[in-house]
């Protein structure tokens, strides 16, 4: 326990290092705040226009979670079918890795096309960056799971339903949850990517209009707001993930005393 | 058609494990391999079987084949009465790995087969904290783990991981164990203390058992009966039944009797490698 919270000090005083270094750095230089502003600056501008941006950034985190809901949908389905099968997994493949190397900025302007300008083309550019890692870490655990495990199961008779709720599904949960971690934040990429390219909502249009009227501050506020909820979100998902599957560390506090 | 042939036929022990004429070939076309020829085994209801023979030589396709997770290339496997690719038995199996499930406590290790195996199936929801629970715990004291229930497989050493791994296979009261050399990679010490755990709790509970083992040791301290296989593809070439009264002890296999068994079942192996060893340089 005393490791882990010399260790939540240690990553607290490099964050509160960063910004003073930061802060002094652009004092000591004299940089103009319309390269790069001040954290200090930052911070005054984030809370003088909160309310304005409160809408905003609820706007950028609703759609966020809608598009990263989806591609959990998506990418544990796509992932427990390729994973399950060797034929669907060699079939799928290509075509998977063919699709998540498309540059999702190139495919914005086609949602926007169908679906106008709005939310809708965030959320599927949410999803589609994001249900690609899903995919293929629950493909992974799923297709790693040791067959002697299995086989215990089968000897009793157990259907493939059974094997994929008692082995497979547990066996893959610390899969899963690494790859969430790393979709959460995708999402946010992927939201704001489409609010930046056509929305008259959300962070990334604000980032975009504030850029246009050389408020520099405003836009690293937003870029301020972008990585706190990205934090925050990895955070959730630690520790869910920490009573998930504790198993897996080996977590001396699991065990009865 | 003879109205008396029923009553003339011979009378016979219910058979637990009959195998006719069963056989295994893995691969396909030039490279298939016969891993086991044509095999005959009858088993009686509560005998304990024990196959040795070399390594390689089908012992374990024989266990997979019983248990359902080999099919046979020909002939016919009945176990308790019914074909084995009929399925739903209630059979309990054990590896040389424990493979218990690394995300449940010993507890809900145990318990799986109750999940999985009809009858319990449809009562777990409402037992598993009463009925089971205690069924659990009352077998987990009879190896000595009643204190470790609520640990993770990690927590524990081998020897405690295998006992849990044959509590596991005997939770759902199986009429038949499968055993693949469950303490194969056990230390000396650990696996002759297991020989007296699995030994009373098949005095106990009297389940018809089949286990495989290179341990000659192993299989005269425990087995009714011990089977030599021969070298790929394998064959039984021997089949004898141990006649040491019970319980035996790890004392008794220093004594003349068991010792002459040891050897004799030896030899029997030594010759069967040689067998294969001169097909080979031909």
């Amino acid at each position: 326990m005393k490791y882990a919270i010399r260790r939540r000090m240690w990553s607290a005083a490099l964050i509160v290092a960063f910004f003073v270094g930061w802060e002094v750095l652009c004092l000591a230089l004299g940089v103009s705040d319309l390269v790069v502003p001040r954290p200090s600056q930052v911070m005054a501008t984030l809370i003088a226009r909160f309310p304005v941006l409160w809408p905003h950034i609820l706007q950028t985190l609703w759609t966020t979670m809608i598009g990263f809901g989806l591609g959990v949908v998506v990418g544990v389905v796509i992932g427990a079918l390729i994973g399950t099968s060797r034929v669907a997994y060699d079939t799928a493949y290509p075509l998977l890795i063919g699709f998540s190397s498309i540059p999702k900025v190139a495919v914005v302007p086609i949602f926007v096309l169908w679906f106008g300008a709005g939310p809708v083309p965030a959320v599927l550019t949410a999803l589609a960056m994001c249900f690609f890692p899903i995919v293929v870490n629950i493909a992974t655990g799923l297709a790693t799971t040791e067959p002697e495990m299995e086989d215990v199961l089968k000897s009793l008779g157990a259907s493939k339903m059974d094997l994929l709720l008692n082995v497979g599904l547990p066996r893959t949960m610390p899969f899963f949850f690494a790859s969430l971690k790393i979709a959460a934040t995708y999402a946010f990429v992927g939201t704001v990517l489409a609010e930046t390219v056509a929305s008259n909502k959300g962070i990334g249009n604000v980032m975009m209009s504030a850029s246009s009227n050389f408020d520099v501050p405003l836009v690293f506020a937003g870029l301020f707001i972008l990585a706190f909820l990205g934090v925050a979100l990895y955070v959730l998902f630690s520790l869910i993930e920490g009573r998930v599957v504790g198993w897996a560390n080996r977590r001396t506090d699991l065990s009865p005393s | 058609m003879n109205p008396d042939s029923a009553q003339i036929a011979p009378e016979r022990k219910r058979a637990a494990v009959e195998l006719s004429r069963a056989s295994v070939d893995f691969g396909q076309g030039a490279d298939r391999v016969q891993a086991l020829q044509p095999t005959d085994l009858h088993l009686d209801e509560g005998e304990f079987l024990a196959l040795v023979g070399p390594s390689g030589c089908g012992k374990s396709t024989i266990l997979k084949l019983v248990g359902g997770l080999t099919r046979p290339s020909g002939g016919e496997i009945i176990v308790g009465g019914r074909e084995v690719a009929a399925r739903a038995l209630r059979v309990g199996m054990a590896f040389q790995n424990p493979t218990l499930l690394p995300w449940l406590t010993i507890e809900e290790n145990v318990m799986l087969p109750l999940k999985i195996v009809r009858p319990f199936r449809q009562d777990y929801a409402r037992k598993k904290r009463g009925e089971y629970r205690d069924r659990v715990h009352a077998l987990l004291a009879d190896v000595g783990l009643e204190k470790f229930a609520g640990h993770y497989p990690w927590q524990l050493s081998g020897g405690m991981l295998q006992r849990a791994n044959l509590c596991r296979a005997l939770i759902h009261e199986p009429s038949l164990l499968l055993l693949d050399e469950p303490f194969g990679a056990l230390d000396q010490f650990t696996r002759e203390e297991l020989w007296g755990t699995m030994q009373d709790l098949w005095i106990k509970r009297r389940p018809t058992v089949m286990l495989v083992t290179h341990d000659l040791k192993e299989a005269g301290f425990l087995g009714t009966r011990i089977c030599v296989m021969s070298a790929r593809p394998g064959r039984i070439i021997d089949d004898s039944p141990v006649t040491f009264p019970r319980p035996r002890t790890v004392e008794m296999t220093f004594q003349p009797e068991f010792v002459a068994l040891n050897q004799r079942l030896r030899e029997r192996i030594i010759d069967a490698r040689g067998e294969s060893a001169q097909k080979v340089a031909l």
